[in-house]
């Protein structure tokens, strides 16, 4: 994993140890259901995502364009309209390797979350405090090899899995 | 520093029960809009802080603040998200501005209670964990046990309580905004669906979805802004002791002490002569007679024959919910105290159409945090 740590010392606490009595506590479940009326722009974002494709928003004003699209430029406060269809390559901004899962358990093949700077999205820089960003997980790709400013694709699942949800793209791998 | 705080500007959206049409987001974009509008300034340019309430729990997003910023324009700028009322928020505002940290401040509150698909879980979340919540009983019981010692105490009438649904939801046929006007007879809400006996569901407010979007600013830049700013005269808030097994069930001590905080700053010593209408909690009926009492409207155990007199109606000595109150426009979570506030801002500024209250001047608002709190907050407001 790293130069210090090959592997993990001890034994880490399962959710089966806590249903065992294994651990004292006091138990109680939340069973709390949300949904998230996804409005106009999140919702044409999904809606393209399930046509395989990446929308992005222009501000008029500031000329900005940003993924996912949003009605509101959070710079300038005017209204963003304009919509743009985005390519699904882009350079990695920045990743990190993730030796913890989701629900906690430890893995030594990590997982690797990244922020992909989309191509034709504002970048970072003297006239733009926002960046064109999706956040997503690498995968086809060594570990070791991931690099900041790679170059990237969307593998996306196959059309008729696709619900317009984030997961209708798998991953990015590695442009060769 | 400023001593004197005014709202100077005041939007909205929603306030319908569903609105699936638009993200959280775009709800509180809409009424953001609005009141920057209606205020004369811009958010990136001319406001100095922005609070929020939201409760975590029923946002279903932990550590709220950070979802907050874009669609208020306060991206980079500070922003601060309060676990309370709008009243709450409202007061915090006050206080930036008050201590000289800002001269304008956003406030804003917003409800999506129809994506909440077990508002019921949430709400026993606020019960004691280890004491109360194993019994595994709807929290709408506190309801029913404060409104059966309250009826008990003060001689307060089941009869007299659903005759304050009647009047609210009433009230709401004349109000655009609100989605539950309904002209129901005394007999129907009477002898409607139980809940919490002796707490109908129909004496019950049902939830509906908005945003309000406050700008506070200090006196001279309220002044510079516009010529009726609508001054906040006294802010006051408390709580009592949460426990279930101790509280004073028959009163509401914590929004006596409340009031006396606002009425003090206000300089106001006789409610029932110098408000001239009254936005208070009517989240379940009873709530609206027992906390008139608790503001010194009236002595205890009047409220209710006072009522029953017409005295509260829209044309009466002091109109009581003329919006309609979480009854008439629906309950909106946290953001309740601030709409509160938005129809106290339409009256003073006579801009309420079809449910004004003629001459309006000064205007009491009250809010609380819903069962099983004892937290509430009280706003004296006037033009």
């Amino acid at each position: 994993m790293t130069v210090r740590f090959k592997q993990f010392p001890g034994v880490s606490l399962s959710e089966e140890d806590f249903r065992q009595g294994k651990v004292l506590y006091q138990m109680d479940e939340l069973k709390a259901e949300y949904a998230w009326d996804s409005g106009i722009a999140i919702g044409a974002y999904l809606a393209g995502l399930k046509r395989g494709v990446i929308l992005g928003v222009r501000c008029s004003h500031c000329r900005k364009v940003v993924v996912p699209p949003r009605t509101v430029c959070e710079w300038c406060f005017r209204p963003m309209e304009e919509y743009v269809e985005l390519p699904d390559t882009g350079t990695v901004n920045t990743f990190s390797l993730c030796y913890i899962t989701w629900d906690m358990r430890r893995i030594s093949e990590p997982e690797i979350p990244a922020v992909i700077h989309l191509d034709g999205t504002s970048e970072l820089g003297p006239s733009s405090v926002i960046m064109g960003g999706i956040l997503h997980k690498l995968g086809e790709v060594d570990p070791k090899e991931v690099h900041i400013g790679m170059r990237v694709q969307a593998v996306w699942k196959p059309a008729a899995e696709r619900t317009g949800a984030i997961t209708d793209i798998l991953y990015f791998k590695p442009i060769r | 520093m400023s001593d004197r705080v005014a709202i100077v500007g005041v939007g909205w959206s929603g306030f319908r029960p569903k609105t699936p049409d638009l993200s959280y987001k775009e709800l509180m974009y809409e009424a953001a809009v609005r009141a920057y509008a209606d205020a004369g300034v811009d958010p990136r340019r001319d406001v100095d802080s922005f609070v929020t309430v939201a409760e975590d729990f029923i946002e279903g997003t932990s550590i709220f603040d950070e979802y907050v910023p874009d669609q208020l324009g306060a991206a980079l700028k500070p922003v601060h998200t309060i676990t309370g009322d709008g009243l709450h928020g409202l007061a915090t505002g006050v206080m930036l501005i008050r201590s000289g940290i800002a001269r304008v401040v956003v406030v804003e509150g917003h409800s999506k209670a129809s994506n909440l698909l077990t508002p019921d879980t949430i709400l026993a979340y606020a019960q004691d964990p280890v004491l109360n919540r194993p019994l595994r009983l709807n929290t709408h019981f506190v309801a029913g046990m404060e409104m059966h010692r309250y009826l008990y105490e003060s001689g307060t009438t089941r009869e007299q309580c659903a005759a304050v649904v009647v009047k609210n939801r009433r009230n709401a046929l004349r109000n655009p905004l609100a989605a539950y006007g309904a002209d129901l007879s005394l007999e129907e809400v009477l002898f409607g669906p139980p809940l919490a006996w002796p707490l109908g569901k129909r004496e019950t407010a049902a939830t509906t979805d908005g945003a309000i979007v406050m700008v506070l600013a200090a006196e001279e830049v309220a002044r510079a802004l516009r010529q009726d700013p609508i001054w906040i005269r006294g802010i006051g808030w408390c709580n009592d002791s949460p426990s279930l097994e101790s509280r004073e069930w028959g009163n509401l001590p914590y929004i006596q002490e409340a009031a006396q905080m606002a009425y003090q700053q206000a300089g106001l010593r006789d409610p029932w002569n110098e408000v001239d209408v009254a936005e208070i909690d009517d989240t379940y009926a009873y709530k609206e007679l027992q906390t008139l009492e608790a503001l010194g409207f009236c002595g205890y155990g009047e409220a209710g024959s006072l009522l029953e007199s017409g005295a509260f109606d829209l044309d009466g000595e002091l109109p009581v919910n003329p919006s309609g109150g979480s009854l008439g426009v629906g309950h909106m979570l946290d953001a309740t105290g601030l709409m509160r506030t938005l129809e106290a801002v339409f009256q003073l500024r006579g801009e309420a159409g079809a449910h004004q209250v003629e001459g309006a001047e000064v205007a009491l608002v009250q809010s609380w945090r819903g069962v099983p709190t004892t937290s509430g907050a009280v706003a004296i407001l006037s033009n």
